[in-house]
């Protein structure tokens, strides 16, 4: 792997949010406006509950892990969608760049853009509504880390299904987040899931996060077999969304769509 | 006069559609070599292929005898096109373009180079100019600043003077020439404008219903098919293709 054509996908990115305030905003905008309104939602719950016990922690700091791993997932997304609004595929992919360099590049994008989100969502989330992070102690490495990779795989898998069906397709990928935020329990235990959806949500890695931020913040100990477990479904599903974009990219050079992407499909 | 291009026995189809058909050809170093033929005649099918942004059904390309199928990262580093059909990103301006795709195709003394083509074609004023708002002929010399970015030794033209006027047209005829004159590379180009094919190919092959129909100098080819010129020929291979194959 060549890391100049690696960088050659994140300087592009670089310039293209350097120079575009429409593109900067959306980088912290709805993440902190997200913080600011669940703030003043567990700023008055803490008023209707029982004394001493605080939803800071466990609903604002699940607010903010979630809103992580879409900052993540719509950093390597929107990375992608710059190459298809520029109709730029043919450009992109008639140079010795590999699939595996360029998304590497949205990858290591997403790490920038998503770092701004996070560090504007701590900041307001600390300083306005008091959340602490030594609440979650250590454990916050693993519980960033397995939202990290969750995120990457399902922005390579949006990627993947926008360059599969074209570029409308994008309304796919906006909602990926809310279809399956229900599955992972952000703001409630998985058990007070019916059975089915329990089933579903052990697929998910978000869901021992989130099972294990409960955990930490009300006293109890924390499963590392359940993290760890997390943590190799999302690597699983990081190769497989890989593997599903370079299917997708072999199907679309096999049928000329990445010459044509305008044309949206060509079977 | 060895060979920066070999095309063998290329086909590709789409569907029932036979887009190109078992062609096989070379360019030789320092080269321009024509393909020509009516739309849908398999040009663009064929650049595309050579480009590795289309997989053939059969046959194999190789440039400066590397697979393009096999080694396509080593291939394509000694390749580059121009095409009006892909401009460059409009959002970002001509210096962030060649800045991008010069690490893409691992230039070395990215800067300096880029210097040296801003001074070539004459755009060192567009610098920080967004290429979206360049005129066609403004953005046709950007396209060709990055088609020369790598120096390439196979350098793909799809109608780099379409729809550009007579004197920038020439300018740009001009740079291909001392491209191919000055280097080691070889210059594949498609054109509807047959005076310009005369110009400055030493060789054209005529393409129709994906198949090289015919082959030759642009100069005498029309005499030895009983045509008074290039453009007479070329009409003829569109409407009448089996009358002048050559078989």
């Amino acid at each position: 792997m060549d890391l100049t054509h690696t960088a050659a996908i994140v300087l592009r990115q670089f310039y293209l949010i350097r120079g575009s305030l429409s593109r900067v905003m959306p980088l912290f905008v709805w993440a902190g406006i997200d913080i600011v309104l669940w703030g003043f939602i567990t700023k008055y719950l803490n008023t209707v509950a029982s004394p001493g016990f605080s939803f800071v922690p466990t609903l604002l700091g699940a607010v903010l892990l979630w809103d992580f791993l879409i900052r993540v997932m719509q950093g390597v997304t929107m990375a992608f969608f710059e190459d298809v609004w520029s109709r730029n595929f043919l450009n992109i992919f008639a140079t010795p760049l590999s699939i595996s360099e360029y998304l590497s590049g949205l990858v290591l994008s997403s790490i920038a853009t998503s770092s701004v989100g996070l560090v504007v969502m701590v900041v307001l989330a600390t300083a306005l509504f008091g959340l602490s992070f030594f609440v979650y102690g250590l454990m916050l490495v693993p519980f960033f880390l397995v939202l990290f990779m969750c995120g990457i795989a399902l922005g390579v898998l949006g990627s993947g299904l926008v360059l599969r069906l074209g570029p409308p397709a994008e309304w796919f990928v906006w909602p990926i987040p809310a279809i399956i935020s229900p599955f992972v329990g952000v703001f409630y235990p998985l058990s007070t899931l019916p059975r089915w959806m329990q089933y579903i949500s052990r697929a998910l890695p978000p869901s021992y996060v989130f099972e294990g931020m409960r955990a930490v913040v009300s006293g109890r100990a924390t499963s590392a077999h359940g993290l760890l477990l997390g943590a190799c479904l999302a690597a699983l599903y990081i190769l497989l969304a890989c593997w599903f974009f370079a299917r997708v990219y072999r199907h679309a050079v096999q049928t000329g769509l990445i010459a044509r992407y305008s044309a949206e499909t060509l079977s | 006069m060895s060979k920066v291009l070999s095309v063998t026995q290329l086909r590709k189809t789409y569907g029932e559609v036979v887009a190109v058909d078992g062609i096989s050809f070379d360019v030789g170093r320092n080269e321009i070599v024509g393909l020509l033929g009516p739309n849908g005649a398999g040009k663009t099918t064929t650049i595309n292929m050579i480009l590795g942004v289309l997989t053939p059904d059969s046959g194999s390309i190789s440039v400066e005898g590397i697979g393009v199928a096999t080694h396509r990262p080593q291939a394509l580093q000694r390749t580059n096109f121009a095409a009006v059909y892909a401009p460059l990103p409009g959002n970002l301006t001509v210096e962030q373009n060649l800045r991008v795709f010069g690490l893409l195709y691992g230039v070395k003394n990215l800067a300096e180079r880029i210097e040296a083509l801003l001074q070539q074609f004459d755009i060192r004023k567009f610098r920080d100019v967004k290429c979206g708002v360049l005129s066609s002929g403004e953005q046709t010399r950007v396209s060709l600043a990055k088609a020369l970015l790598n120096s390439p030794q196979l350098l793909l033209l799809d109608e780099p003077t379409a729809s550009l006027d007579p004197a920038i047209a020439r300018d740009i005829r001009s740079k291909i020439r001392d491209f191919a004159a000055q280097g080691t590379g070889g210059v594949l180009l498609t054109s509807h404008n047959m005076n310009e094919v005369e110009q400055i190919c030493g060789r054209v092959l005529f393409l129709s219903h994906g198949r090289i129909l015919l082959e030759g100098d642009p100069k005498s080819l029309p005499r030895e098919h009983g045509k008074a010129s290039l453009e007479e020929l070329f009409i003829s291979v569109a409407r009448e293709p089996l009358t002048l194959e050559v078989e």
